[in-house]
């Protein structure tokens, strides 16, 4: 009799259900000219002067650990990043931990605070990862539906009737992961005055705060003074820098939330990769033009797919951040999943289903302007060809 | 979002010809937010004032069927005439057809030509029988291009090929 493996997974981790991204690039992936808007990753290269610090740091021998809190440069030069770009203050060597990549930072704060039946709430549809981490930690996911008349927003009244006794963490993912939705500050306020008084600690996913359209910049709950001991901000440089493989995040906040987050870390993980530290010193003094460079581009590619899927009457709420549009397929009377599969059978694009990232996308499809212009005009042309099938 | 200047357009539709000039003026005027006509009008002036000089493709023609084309780039010291300084001579080379830039230098050398020929000795024969025996020419340096990697911003002989992988994000 061998042993039986799969009655020794963990129950938790046994019921993850299956990425529901990944199935389409699976099915994509064997087919010669699929196109895809699936991928949610930038499709720059790292800019040049980054990488060849990356390169210069191997060169010169440093390949050794860093501390576990990550290079002190580093941090230094996080800090004053955080106050140019988002007037906050951070203290390098208290209240900042380099992690791998947004997901590490995200996967220790909810370990740091999560336990027994703690319940975090998650507005949704939101990036998968907040749920089944909070499962396995033994929380509670409370999902949280934001709807597409509210801009995809969080609302106050929302939150309010969410919150219970057992509520300890308030995800805030924003600008959202899939549909491009940002909190701007007055609707921050509006959150921050729900939670003023309870014990709810906020873990602000802002990794594509640098990725904010429009004549506002990106503002961070932590800037509100009273939110700002509460809240765990966690970003990295995945997305503003096009450094995804480099797994280089961070987290801010509490000097007591990043202690007991860097135990976690420390046996975890260790350290963050020491080259990608040294590339993103580079990344945080010389890197505020290849923002802009990318953002602009991006920003280009936003106006030309969200006009190309109203115009093939696919109705598409303007999306202020990140890299992606979440247009409505209502109108075709397909669930979200039969038109993913349809549309990559038929006509051999790959989008994702709004519902990979929670019941809540029902209805919706998300498509990634991280492609170039003429991948996405490609792809609008083949989606609009789809939809005149359909009538 | 905010109105973006005019110089701010002028040099946004210019990025965007250069590096497409197929571009489409509806195409234009959705990346950039402004209406298609103004678009028309700021390519129009941009053409009346000679910003834009033409419109072509960016060619690899180390790549192109049957083509041969051998590209050398020239230095050449002269000396400049009296009252019409370096412009008369670039006048005069820049009449023939073989010569595809010229630029006025600063260094060691005056002018900088680029010249295309069907093979090396048709561009030796233009340089020793055509370029230095002008009179105000007093030397000149020929260098042949091999290979090229990168022109005008674009990368030659990589094809670009998305390298993302499936991942669960
Ligand atoms: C909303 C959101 N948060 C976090 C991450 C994780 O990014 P990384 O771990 O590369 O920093 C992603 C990646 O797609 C994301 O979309």
């Amino acid at each position: 009799m061998s042993i039986d493996i799969q009655g020794l997974i963990n129950p938790v981790v046994r019921d993850i259900p299956p990425s529901g991204i990944r199935k389409f690039f699976d099915i994509a992936a064997e087919m010669d000219d699929a196109i895809s808007l699936g991928v949610g990753e930038p499709d720059f290269v790292t800019p040049w002067h980054i990488r060849d610090e990356g390169i210069y740091s191997l060169e010169k021998g440093m390949t050794y650990y860093t501390s576990n809190s990550g290079l002190k440069e580093l941090r230094f030069e996080l800090s004053k990043y955080m106050k140019r770009r988002f007037s906050l203050d951070y203290d390098p060597l208290t209240q900042l931990l380099i992690t791998v990549g947004g997901s590490e930072a995200i996967d220790l704060c909810i370990r740091s605070v999560i336990c027994n039946g703690d319940e975090v709430l998650i507005p949704e549809p939101s990036f998968v990862c907040y749920s089944p981490i909070t499962r396995l930690a033994g929380g509670v996911p409370v999902p949280i539906v934001t709807k597409a008349e509210n801009n995809f927003k969080l609302t106050a009244e929302e939150l309010k009737a969410a919150i219970t006794p057992k509520t300890r963490v308030l995800v805030l993912p924003f600008p959202n992961n899939p549909t491009g939705a940002i909190m701007n500050e007055e609707d921050l306020w509006e959150i921050a005055e729900v939670l003023r008084g309870t014990n709810i600690i906020v873990l602000s996913d802002e990794i594509y705060a640098e990725l904010t359209y429009g004549d506002k910049k990106h503002f961070s709950i932590a800037q509100i003074p009273d939110m700002y001991e509460r809240t765990v901000l966690v970003s990295g440089f995945s997305k503003a820098y096009a450094m995804t493989g480099w797994r280089l995040g961070y987290a801010c906040g509490h000097p007591d939330l990043i202690k007991a987050m860097t135990k976690v870390h420390q046996f975890a993980i260790m350290s963050a990769p020491t080259t990608a530290q040294y590339a993103a010193i580079e990344a945080l003094r010389n890197g505020d033009d290849d923002i802009e460079m990318m953002k602009n581009e991006y920003d280009m590619r936003r106006r030309v797919i969200v006009q190309g899927f109203n115009d093939m009457g696919l109705e598409c709420f303007e999306p202020k951040g990140a890299f992606y549009a979440f247009p409505s397929i209502k109108s075709t009377g397909l669930t979200s999943n039969d038109f993913c599969e349809r549309c990559l059978r038929e006509k051999k694009v790959a989008v994702i289903p709004g519902t990979a990232f929670g019941q809540s996308g029902e209805g919706f499809i998300r498509c990634s302007y991280a492609y170039s212009i003429d991948s996405i005009n490609e792809a609008l042309s083949r989606i609009e060809a789809f939809v005149k099938t359909l009538k | 979002m905010p109105e973006l200047s005019y110089d701010k357009k002028i040099e946004k539709v210019l990025e965007l010809l250069h590096k497409d000039c197929r571009k489409s003026l509806e195409e234009m005027a959705t990346m950039l937010d402004i209406p298609m006509t103004e678009v028309a009008d700021i390519i129009d002036k941009l053409e009346k004032d000679g910003v834009i000089i033409g419109y072509g493709a960016r060619i690899n023609w180390d790549k192109a069927y049957s083509q041969n084309t051998v590209t050398a780039y020239i230095e050449l010291r002269v000396t400049p005439q009296r009252n019409k300084g370096f412009d008369r001579i670039a006048e005069r080379i820049y009449q023939f057809p073989e010569v595809k830039a010229i630029n006025l230098m600063s260094g060691s050398y005056d002018f900088g030509i680029t010249v295309e020929g069907k093979n090396i000795k048709e561009v030796s024969l233009f340089v020793s029988e055509h370029l230095a025996p002008m009179e105000s020419i007093v030397g000149t340096a020929t260098h042949f291009v091999l290979k090229r990697y990168k022109y005008d911003g674009v990368i030659c002989c990589k094809p670009s090929k998305d390298e993302r992988e499936v991942i669960s994000l």
